[in-house]
């Protein structure tokens, strides 16, 4: 016994001087830790395209008929004493920089349409909430019209999204192509080719300056941006501001280059708001009396309807947005997959007992995958998630401004159209959700409040997988993979059954092959 | 006053897991008794025990609005924790603790998460005693000690390494009347989730989360004998930033959280059973922001080994 206690005894003092040095190694690491988060993109290095694509004038537009639909003044001659002023406005501001100016430099000078990108991104995040119930457990919906009252408008979810990024690229692709055109119709080089005292603090090009695509894009964007984030206007003004302006405060753009860019953007956005403002969205909500339509029809023929699993029952999310105007394909029933089996067949059965098996104690594995790909409240949204994918590789890429446009144009109509195909399936067949037909299934994220055939997150997925696939050839087979993932995560998280995801992703795919037809005629190429 | 001291208190032996995360709203209480009394054990005495616990709630506040959420309805985080103390000499204990944890909402589709949570580890240390009062500090952190979900409505902890710091004054008469007066100032690790973007009162692309640390005050008095111990105690956490709840937007780990509680706690040693220690706890949140108003429960059972002696059943008070 003696023996023994000594032993315990030995054994706690052992074990009393390791938690001590464990103690000391946390310290030691936390003291040393620092709590600020760095953003990947914060450490983007300056653009340097690897090619000019000066020509990208002749380009095929989406919006626009042609690229010089759009008309501005005439360049001024360098030789003018307007000119040589503004020279000398473009040397008193770079001689006189604020520390906002230049951080501007740095921050846009890494890519103009990339930063638009991220900057539209984190206004679908932060927009991403869904409102709260009324005291009569009805909902209330954002008023585009007075967007600042309670629930703030929009409520970016996936399919507002989607439709977002999607007019805001092709707005910026179609700014761009008009300023390409213009360019080279004017040929105005930049001011450090006019006057050698002048010292660019960006790296210096053979694009011609006038009109700037920086102001064009960025006015295009933020004509979009206004209408379909209102409450943002204060804070898109001032980034508008500082990406015009930035390649004047560093010596490599002149005044008249930044107001004709401007006015050729606002013109290019006045063409895609009267566009987008007839495209369909206003109906995608519906009413009571069309929710209970869809739940009509599928009882008509024995099937068993969606309904809510929210308490209080919220209505299905934009379930007629399968009316919006498409992109690419040529409407929505050409791509329509085939019926699911049926609510009541054995083979429904199989299919939630599979789901159940992915949600009773799941590998961490699969959580981190449910999780990685989730993108729900708060959040970018899955067609964010794939333009942040997109953004990083065309980044790496070092594309030019107007072809970083092309590319996220194609992307995010293929994903709009995407969201329409999908929405249209999903109340056409108004399936139910696997919580619904086994309410033992507990799932293992969010439940999203509209029908489960087919999965949004695998047709965006297959969309954009083939489209960027196309665009980066050698990374097909990596984007294959995150695609398949993303489709897993919905059956691993129990809110989607393996028939949603597999014919979600097919469909997607075929989505995505539109947006390739277009890609090889578009001139880009 | 030494034969009081053998065992421990434990009255909120809840750990840190009795508050991570029902739910996400209690992230920061923390800590077994042992770390929050003022009670030591002496050199070579040994103690240990199992703790089971359960915290509760239904309204909680969304910012500083008080709500409940039908699609959770009421959420419920259950646990069982072993704990230990250990006298290292009658000034310095060294103490630790490690949960299992399990959450459950009563409502709603979304899933129960389990496993074993984090690791405390304590060091106690009494600085001076003059007469019936004493000065403590205590220096410990925290451990995550499996891969679990972060940043979920029902995770069982919020991933987070913390390290901490305690100043206490501890006041015990020949009667047996305690006071006890504690600060502890909690730094929290930044942690990583599985996801590309998140947002807080901003947007950020990026899979780690800043934690803010976290600060901590609490009065507990009552009384201690041989044989029974009861106290009362009300504490404040409030961690130093973090972010509000959105309306209708989910918890998040880095939340702004601020919590009153008050509590009692009760020891009984039934001498038949070599002292046996049955330890129970009740506490309720009274007001608070992004926390949940918990209500909590413990029941344990503690045993003390002296190994000065040649067996337990030597033991001496």
């Amino acid at each position: 016994m003696n023996n023994f206690n000594i032993k315990i005894k030995h054994s706690l003092s052992f074990l009393s001087n390791v938690s001590i040095l464990v103690l000391s190694l946390m310290i030691f690491s936390l003291i040393s830790c620092n709590k600020d988060i760095i953003e990947k993109s914060t450490e983007w290095t300056e653009l340097a395209p690897t090619k000019l694509d000066e020509n990208a004038g002749n380009w095929k537009p989406c919006v626009l008929v042609n690229a010089d639909d759009i008309k501005i003044p005439e360049a001024l001659s360098t030789t003018t004493p307007q000119y040589q002023q503004e020279l000398q406005e473009v040397k008193t501001a770079q001689a006189n920089l604020t520390n906002s100016q230049k951080a501007a430099i740095k921050y846009w000078s890494a890519g103009v349409t990339l930063r638009w990108n991220e900057i539209m991104r984190a206004l679908v995040a932060k927009h991403n909430l869904a409102p709260q119930n009324n005291t009569d457990g009805t909902y209330p919906i954002p008023n585009q019209a007075n967007p600042f009252a309670y629930p703030e408008f929009p409520f970016s979810n996936p399919p507002y999204a989607a439709r977002a990024y999607a007019y805001v690229c092709v707005a910026q692709y179609d700014a761009l192509v008009a300023a390409y055109k213009l360019k080279q119709q004017y040929k105005r080089p930049a001011p450090y080719k006019i006057d050698a005292t002048i010292t660019p603090s960006v790296l210096k090009s053979d694009l011609p300056t006038y009109p700037s695509e920086d102001a064009a894009l960025s006015s295009a964007s933020v004509e979009l941006l206004k209408f379909l984030f209102p409450t943002e206007v204060e804070f898109l003004t001032v980034k508008a501001q500082e990406a015009s302006f930035y390649k004047m405060w560093a010596g490599a753009a002149v005044r008249s280059d930044i107001v004709a860019g401007d006015s050729l953007g606002r013109a290019v956005a006045a063409k895609v708001l009267a566009k987008v403002k007839t495209d369909g969205m206003k109906n995608a909500i519906g009413t009571q009396t069309l929710w209970d339509s869809l739940a009509a029809n599928r009882n008509a023929i024995g099937e068993e309807p969606w309904k809510s699993m929210e308490s209080p029952s919220r209505p299905p999310m934009l379930p007629f947005y399968g009316g919006v105007r498409v992109w690419l394909i040529p409407n929505v029933a050409a791509v329509r997959p085939a019926p699911p089996v049926s609510t009541k067949s054995a083979e429904i059965q199989k299919q939630i007992t599979e789901v159940k098996s992915y949600t009773t104690n799941p590998t961490r594995e699969n959580l981190a995958i449910v999780h990685f790909w989730a993108d729900g409240t708060g959040t970018q949204t899955p067609p964010g998630h794939w333009n942040a994918i997109a953004c990083d590789d065309i980044k790496k890429a070092q594309m030019s401004e107007v072809r970083t446009a092309r590319n996220l144009a194609l992307l995010n109509m293929s994903l709009m159209d995407a969201a329409i195909s999908c929405w249209d399936t999903k109340s056409y067949y108004y399936y139910p959700r696997p919580s619904q037909l086994d309410k033992s299934i507990k799932t293992l994220t969010g439940l999203p409040n509209f029908p489960s055939y087919t999965s949004g997150h695998s047709t965006f997925s297959g969309a954009a997988a083939t489209v960027l696939g196309y665009i980066f050839p050698s990374n097909k087979n990596h984007y294959d993979d995150l695609a398949k993932e993303a489709s897993n995560s919905r059956l691993f998280g129990g809110i989607h059954y393996r028939m949603d995801c597999e014919v979600g992703l097919q469909v997607g795919t075929n989505i995505g092959n539109f947006a390739i037809q277009r890609a090889k005629t578009d001139g880009a190429e | 006053m030494k034969k009081y001291l053998l065992i421990p208190g434990f009255t909120t032996i809840s750990l840190k897991y009795r508050y991570t995360l029902i739910a996400f709203l209690l992230p920061f209480f923390i800590q077994a008794q042992s770390l929050t009394d003022g009670i030591f054990m002496p050199k070579n005495n040994f103690c240990g025990g199992v703790m089971v616990a359960q915290d509760q709630f239904k309204d909680y506040w969304e910012g500083t609005t008080k709500r409940q959420n039908l699609n959770m309805g009421t959420m419920t985080m259950k646990s069982v924790g072993i704990m230990a103390n250990y006298g290292i000499s009658d000034k310095l204990n060294i103490i630790a603790s490690l949960p299992y944890v399990y959450t459950q909402a009563s409502a709603g589709t979304m899933s129960g998460m389990s496993g074993i949570q984090d690791l405390t580890v304590g060091l106690k240390y009494k600085v001076l005693k003059v007469k019936d009062l004493s000065a403590n500090i205590i220096v410990g952190g925290s451990i995550p000690t499996t891969d679990y979900i972060a940043a979920f409505p029902l995770a069982i902890g919020n991933q987070s390494k913390t390290l901490f710091g305690r100043t206490m004054l501890h006041y015990l008469n020949a009667n047996g009347l305690t006071v006890t007066a504690q600060g502890t100032y909690t730094m929290r690790s930044n942690i990583k989730i599985d996801a590309t973007n998140y947002y807080t009162d901003k947007n950020i692309f990026s899979n780690e989360v800043a934690m803010p640390n976290v600060a901590n005050i609490s009065l507990r008095a009552g009384y201690y004998s041989h044989r029974i111990e009861a106290e009362a105690y009300i504490e404040h956490n409030a961690t130093l930033g973090g972010f509000d709840i959105r309306r209708n937007d989910m918890m998040f780990p880095s939340n702004k959280m601020i919590a009153t509680r008050v509590g009692i706690t009760a020891f009984y040693r039934i001498k038949p059973l070599h002292d046996l220690q049955v330890v129970a706890n009740y506490a309720y949140t009274l007001n608070g922001r992004n926390v949940g108003q918990t209500t909590s429960v413990a029941l344990g059972l503690m045993m003390a080994f002296d190994f000065n002696k040649t067996s337990k059943t030597d033991i001496k008070y």
